[in-house]
C-alpha cells in the first residue's frame, strides 16, 4: 500500500471504526469483519492498522475498552463509544458526506464553469 | 458525562501489564481469523499463514502497541497522583475552613514573618548583592585613601593630580569625577518669578560616559562645554519633572541659575540618581560641568572614579597607581608638592565604596529577620502540633481504612504548604507596603534606597523561603503523626496518654527554642538600642535644639580682593543686625559651611617657632564664619569671637578647636599664639569645642575658623538661635532676608537638629528595624508559650479537678501553672543567653560605645521575657483555677 493511500485511509478508518460500534461494543476482530461486509469487500483493509487506530482512539477518549468473553468463549477486548466518541462520529459523518458530495459533484461536472458563471 | 475518568477502567481491565495485553489481543484477532478460515474449509497451517498475511506486520503492531500502552500508564499514573492532590487539596481546605482561627493565626504569623523577609531580602538585594545600576559596574572603582578622620578632604583630588593622573594611569579606560563640595540649595533658579533653591553638581565633563549613563533627551557635555566655554546644564529626571512640568521641549532652552543664563542640553534617565550612589539622602537637580582649569589653585576638590579596562583587577590598579603616585602633584606649580599622594592613591570597587559600610548592618537585618522566620516556622510547627494531637483519631481511622502512611504526611505538608501559601501572599503585600514606604524615606542617608523595589528575585525568595518553611516545618507534626502506633491511638482516650505526654515534650521544646530565638533577638535590638542612646548622647560641640539655619544670597562682586571683602562685611553685617533684631531671635551668625556636611581643608598651618616632621601636621578642617557664628550654634568658646573690626586691613586672627590647640600646643594656652600660613601669619584669638564634623560616631579632627572679612567664604548658611520653635522665625526671617535682597531665594529654613537627626538616620533606621523584628519575635514567642499551657491546662482538666476536689486551693493551681511557664521561660532564656552572648560578638561591630555584654540589655531582655511568659501562662492558669472540679471529672 503506498504512502498517500495508507494517509487517506487512515482517517476513514477512524471514522468506520466508531460507526461499527454504534450498535454496541464489538472486538477488534468483528470490526474488521463488519467493514469488510458493508463495503462488499471492496475496501481491502489491512487488519494490523485496526489496531493502532483503536488504541489512539481509546487514548484520546473516543473509545472504552473492557475485557470480555467472545461469541465462541475466548478472552477478547471489547470497545464502545463513549459520548465523546458519538459526537466525533457525528460530526465526521457529516464531514465525510459533504467531502463526499463535492468530490462526486466535481467529478461529474460537464463543462469547465458553471452554467450561471458562464452567463 | 461520565465521572469516572476513562482510564480508571482501562486500568481495572488492561491491568498494569500493558504489553501482554497487547499480545493477548491480537492472538484473539489472528485466532478469530484462523478459525473462520478452517470453517471456510482451509487446513489448519493455511488458514494461519492466511490469517498473518492478512494481518501484515503482527510484531510492529504489536511494539506499537506496547509503547502506547506504556504511554497510557505513565499519564494514567500521573493523572490519578495529581486526583488525589487535588482531593488533598479539597479536604485540606474543608478541614482549615472549619477551624478558621487556627488557619488565620497560622497565616497571620507566617505572613508577618514572610513580610520581614521578603522586605530585607529586597534591601539586602538593592544594597548588597545587585550590581550599580551602571553597565559592567564591576569594572567601576572608587579612588581615595583609606577612610581617616579627615573625610572628603583627603579623599579628593586637585585638578592637576586629576590630569595627571589620568595621564599616567594605563590600567582605566577612563577617569572621573565631580566636585566634592557642593551643598544643598548652592543655585538659585532665576528669571521666573521668586527665585527657587537648586542643587547642582559640578562634574568633570565625561562623568556620564565613564559611568554609562545616557541621556533620556538631548546630549551629554560637549568638549567646548566641559572645559567651561558655554555654559551648559543636564537636569536630573525629577527635576526636570518637578520644575519644568517635564517639558517636553527644553533640551536647546535657556534657563537662569543665579542670574546667569545656560543652556540645558539633556534630562537625564529617571534610573540615574547622583544622591543615591554617590550621596545617600541627599537630592541633586541639576549637572554642571567643571571647568577643571579654573579650579587649578582650589586645592583639593575632585573624587576620582575610573573605570577600569576589561579584565583588569582592582589588585592590577592599585600596582599601577602606587607606580604613578610619586610622580603626580598637587599643583603643578609648585614642584615641592610632587608625589604628595603617595599611598593616597588607592583604586576599590565603588560598590564597596557606596554600600561596604552597610554590610554589616544588612547582614544583621537579614539574620534577624531569619530569625524571625524560624520562630514564625516553630511557632506553626507548635500549632500544627497542637491541632495533630486531636485529630490523632482522625488519622489514626484513615490509616486503619487504609490510607498509606506516605498519604497523611502528605496531606499534613500539603496543608502547611497551603498556609505558607497564604502566608506567602499576605507576606508580599505587606513587604510591597513596606518597601513602597522604605523608598519613600528621602531622608534616610542609605544609599540606593530610591531604587528599592519587589521584583521578581524577591518573588522567588517568597516562593522559596514559603514552601521551605512549609515542607520543614509541616514535616515535624507529619512525622511524628505516622509514626504513632495506631492501636494506642485508637484505644487512647484522648488524655494523659503516652502519645499526648510525648507531643508535650516536643511541642515544651519547639517553645524553648523559640524563647531562645527571641531572646537573640531582643538582645541584639537592646544593644543597638543602647549604641542609638549613646550616639545621641554624643556632646556635638554643639547645641542643635532651637537653631536653625537658612541659606542666603549676596552679591560680593567687587574690582578688588580687598574691595569684595568689604562689601562682604557690610552685607553680611546687616543681614545680621536685621536679624538679630527680630523678636525671640537671641543670636545669629553666618558660616558657609554647616557641621556634619561635607568638609574641606585649606592649608596646613604651622604654629610659630615650631617644626614638624612632614606629614605629621594635621590639615584642618576649614570654617568661614562671621561674628556671632559660634553663639548661635551654640559652640563653646575660650577667648574671643571674631568682630566686624576684624577686616582687611586689620590683623589676621583665627579661631581653631580645642584638638587642633592639644595638637599645636599641648599643654598651653593657644590663645594669643600665632600660626603660619606659609609667609602670612594668623592669631588664634579663641579656641572652640570640637565640632563633629562629618559624623555623629566618628573622632574629630583638627579645625580652623577664619573670619569672613579676611578670607573668601563659599556661600552663607545665616544661623539663628532662638527663644522659640525656629520653625516659626521662617517667615519673618525670609522677609528680613528680601528686604535687604530681592534676589534672595526661598530657600529651605532647616533646623538644626534636623542636620543631626539625617547624620544619625541609618542607625536609627536599623535600630527600628531590627528593635520592630524583636517585637514581632517577642509577640510570637508569647503566643508559643500561650499556646503549649493553654492546651496542657486543657489537658490536665480532670488532673487538675481531682486536685481541686482533694483540696487544692485556687492560688495553689494557678501557682503551678504559672512555674510550668517560668520553667519553659527560664529554660530558652537560658539558651537564648548563651545564643545572645555569641551573637552580641558578631555584631560587636556595629556598636558605639556600648559593650556587647552590656548588663542593662541582658536585664532588660530577661525582664521583657520574663514578664511576656507571666502574661501568656496567666491567661490558662486563670481558667485552671475556675474549672469545677465536679464538671471536669464528669466530662471525658
Amino acid at each position: 500500500m503506498d504512502r498517500d493511500k495508507l494517509e487517506f485511509f487512515r482517517g476513514t478508518l477512524d471514522v468506520l471504526i466508531l460507526k461499527a460500534l454504534v450498535w454496541g461494543p464489538l472486538h477488534g476482530y468483528a470490526i474488521t469483519s463488519f467493514i469488510r461486509n458493508w463495503s462488499d469487500d471492496v475496501l481491502l483493509l489491512e487488519e494490523g492498522t485496526l489496531y493502532p487506530a483503536l488504541w489512539r482512539l481509546e487514548s484520546k477518549g473516543l473509545l472504552e475498552a473492557e475485557w470480555g468473553l467472545s461469541e465462541n468463549n475466548r478472552r477478547a477486548k471489547f470497545y464502545e463509544l463513549t459520548a465523546e466518541g458519538r459526537r466525533q462520529l457525528r460530526q465526521d459523518t457529516k464531514n465525510w458526506q459533504a467531502y463526499a458530495e463535492a468530490v462526486a459533484k466535481i467529478l461529474g461536472a460537464t463543462q469547465p464553469l458553471l452554467p450561471e458563471d458562464a452567463a | 458525562m461520565n465521572s469516572q475518568p476513562f482510564w480508571r477502567r482501562y486500568a481495572r481491565f488492561f491491568g498494569p501489564d500493558p504489553a501482554a495485553d497487547v499480545k493477548d489481543e491480537l492472538r484473539f484477532h489472528l485466532e478469530a481469523k484462523r478459525d473462520d478460515l478452517i470453517a471456510q474449509g482451509l487446513s489448519p497451517e493455511a488458514a494461519r499463514k492466511e490469517a498473518e498475511r492478512q494481518f501484515g506486520d503482527v510484531r510492529a503492531v504489536q511494539n506499537l502497541g506496547q509503547k502506547l500502552g506504556e504511554k497510557m500508564e505513565q499519564h494514567k499514573r500521573l493523572q490519578e497522583y495529581w486526583a488525589e492532590c487535588l482531593w488533598d487539596v479539597r479536604y485540606t481546605l474543608r478541614k482549615l475552613a472549619r477551624d478558621p482561627g487556627f488557619a488565620a493565626v497560622s497565616i497571620l504569623i507566617l505572613g508577618l514573618a514572610i513580610g520581614a523577609n521578603v522586605a530585607v531580602f529586597s534591601v539586602v538585594n538593592t544594597l548588597l548583592l545587585r550590581p550599580l545600576p551602571f553597565p559592567k559596574s564591576q569594572e567601576l572603582v572608587w579612588i581615595a585613601p583609606p577612610p581617616s578622620s579627615c573625610g572628603f578632604s583627603c579623599a579628593t583630588y586637585s585638578s592637576d593630580a586629576y590630569d595627571e593622573f589620568r595621564a599616567e594611569s594605563r590600567v582605566y579606560q577612563d577617569l572621573t569625577g565631580y566636585f566634592a563640595f557642593s551643598t544643598a540649595d548652592n543655585l538659585r533658579l532665576t528669571g521666573r518669578g521668586v527665585p527657587e533653591p537648586a542643587t547642582g553638581i559640578s562634574v568633570i565633563g565625561n562623568f556620564f560616559e565613564v559611568l554609562g549613563v545616557r541621556p533620556a533627551m538631548g546630549r551629554l557635555f560637549t568638549t567646548d562645554e566641559a572645559r567651561g566655554k558655554q555654559p551648559a546644564a543636564l537636569l536630573a529626571n525629577a527635576y526636570w519633572r518637578r520644575e519644568f512640568a517635564a517639558d517636553p521641549g527644553i533640551v536647546g532652552k535657556a534657563i537662569e541659575l543665579n542670574g546667569t543664563p545656560v543652556t540645558v542640553v539633556g534630562v537625564l534617565p529617571d534610573t540615574f540618581d547622583f544622591g543615591g550612589v554617590f550621596s545617600p539622602g541627599a537630592k541633586v537637580d541639576l549637572f554642571s560641568p567643571l571647568d577643571l582649569d579654573q579650579a587649578r589653585d582650589w586645592g583639593n576638590i575632585v573624587t576620582l572614579i575610573g573605570r577600569l579596562k576589561p579584565g583588569v583587577t582592582v589588585a592590577q590598579a592599585l600596582d599601577d597607581a602606587n607606580r604613578v603616585a610619586p610622580d603626580i602633584y598637587f599643583n603643578t606649580k609648585y614642584p615641592q608638592t610632587r608625589g604628595r599622594y603617595q599611598g593616597d592613591l588607592i583604586p576599590g570597587q565603588l560598590k564597596d565604596y557606596v554600600t561596604g559600610k552597610l554590610r554589616h548592618s544588612l547582614i544583621a537585618l537579614w539574620c534577624a529577620v531569619g530569625a524571625i522566620l524560624l520562630i514564625a516556622g516553630v511557632n506553626l510547627s507548635n500549632l500544627l502540633l497542637a491541632r495533630a494531637t486531636a485529630r490523632a483519631k482522625e488519622f489514626a481511622m484513615r490509616s486503619a481504612l487504609g490510607a498509606s502512611r506516605s498519604r497523611i504526611v502528605r496531606q499534613l505538608v500539603l496543608e502547611t504548604l497551603l498556609l505558607s501559601g497564604g502566608g506567602a501572599v499576605l507576606g508580599l503585600g505587606l513587604a510591597v507596603l513596606l518597601i513602597e514606604w522604605l523608598s519613600h524615606q528621602g531622608s534616610v542617608a542609605l544609599p540606593l534606597l530610591g531604587s528599592l523595589r519587589i521584583d521578581a528575585q524577591a518573588v522567588a525568595w517568597t516562593t522559596l523561603i514559603a514552601m521551605g518553611t512549609g515542607i520543614l516545618f509541616g514535616l515535624l507534626p507529619g512525622l511524628r503523626m505516622a509514626s504513632g502506633n495506631l492501636q494506642e491511638v485508637l484505644k487512647d482516650s484522648g488524655q494523659g496518654a503516652g502519645l499526648g505526654r510525648k507531643h508535650e515534650r516536643v511541642r515544651a521544646a519547639l517553645v524553648i527554642t523559640e524563647v531562645a530565638l527571641a531572646c537573640v533577638l531582643l538582645v541584639s535590638a537592646g544593644l543597638l538600642l543602647r549604641s542609638f542612646v549613646k550616639v545621641l548622647d554624643v556632646d556635638l560641640g554643639f547645641q542643635p535644639d532651637r537653631a536653625a539655619s537658612i541659606k542666603i544670597e549676596y552679591n560680593d562682586t567687587a574690582p578688588s580682593n580687598e574691595a569684595s571683602q568689604l562689601k562682604r562685611g557690610e552685607i553680611f553685617r546687616q543681614i545680621i543686625n536685621r536679624v538679630s533684631s527680630l523678636p525671640g531671635v537671641e543670636a545669629a551668625g553666618i558660616s558657609d559651611y554647616l557641621p556634619l556636611g561635607p568638609n574641606r581643608e585649606w592649608d596646613t598651618p604651622v604654629p610659630q617657632g615650631k617644626t614638624f616632621n612632614p606629614g605629621e601636621l594635621p590639615d584642618p578642617l576649614v570654617y568661614v564664619v562671621t561674628p556671632g557664628f559660634v553663639r548661635a550654634m551654640g559652640i563653646r568658646l575660650h577667648g574671643r569671637d571674631f568682630t566686624w573690626a576684624d577686616g582687611p586691613h586689620s590683623e589676621s586672627v583665627v579661631m581653631i578647636n580645642a584638638s587642633a590647640a592639644r595638637f599645636y600646643w599641648p599643654g598651653e594656652d593657644a590663645v594669643d599664639k600665632i600660626l603660619m600660613r606659609g609667609s602670612e601669619a594668623d592669631r588664634v584669638v579663641g579656641v572652640v569645642d570640637d565640632v563633629h564634623e562629618e559624623s555623629l560616631e566618628g573622632a574629630t579632627g583638627a579645625q580652623i575658623y577664619y573670619p569672613a572679612t579676611q578670607q573668601g567664604p563659599s556661600g552663607a548658611q545665616l544661623v539663628m538661635r532662638s527663644e522659640i520653635e525656629p520653625a516659626a522665625l521662617g517667615p519673618s526671617v525670609l522677609q528680613a532676608l528680601r528686604e535687604l535682597n530681592p534676589d534672595q531665594p526661598a530657600a529651605e529654613f532647616r533646623p538644626i537638629q534636623s542636620i543631626v537627626d539625617r547624620a544619625s538616620s541609618p542607625r536609627r533606621f536599623f535600630m527600628l528595624l531590627v528593635g520592630s523584628f524583636a517585637g514581632l519575635g517577642l509577640l510570637l514567642a508569647a503566643l508559643g508559650i500561650y499556646g503549649v499551657i493553654s492546651y496542657t491546662v486543657t489537658r490536665q482538666k480532670q488532673e487538675i479537678g481531682v486536685r481541686m476536689a482533694l483540696g487544692a486551693t485556687t492560688s495553689r493551681v494557678q501557682r503551678g501553672v504559672l512555674l510550668g511557664t517560668l520553667r519553659l521561660a527560664i529554660c530558652g532564656i537560658a539558651l537564648g543567653t548563651v545564643g545572645s552572648v555569641l551573637t552580641a560578638r558578631l555584631i560587636a561591630a556595629l556598636l558605639f560605645n556600648t559593650s556587647p555584654w552590656d548588663a542593662a540589655s541582658y536585664a532588660g531582655m530577661v525582664i521583657a521575657l520574663v514578664a511576656v511568659a507571666l502574661m501568656s501562662g496567666y491567661l490558662p492558669a486563670r481558667r485552671a483555677s475556675h474549672i469545677n472540679p465536679m464538671v471536669a471529672l464528669r466530662s471525658d
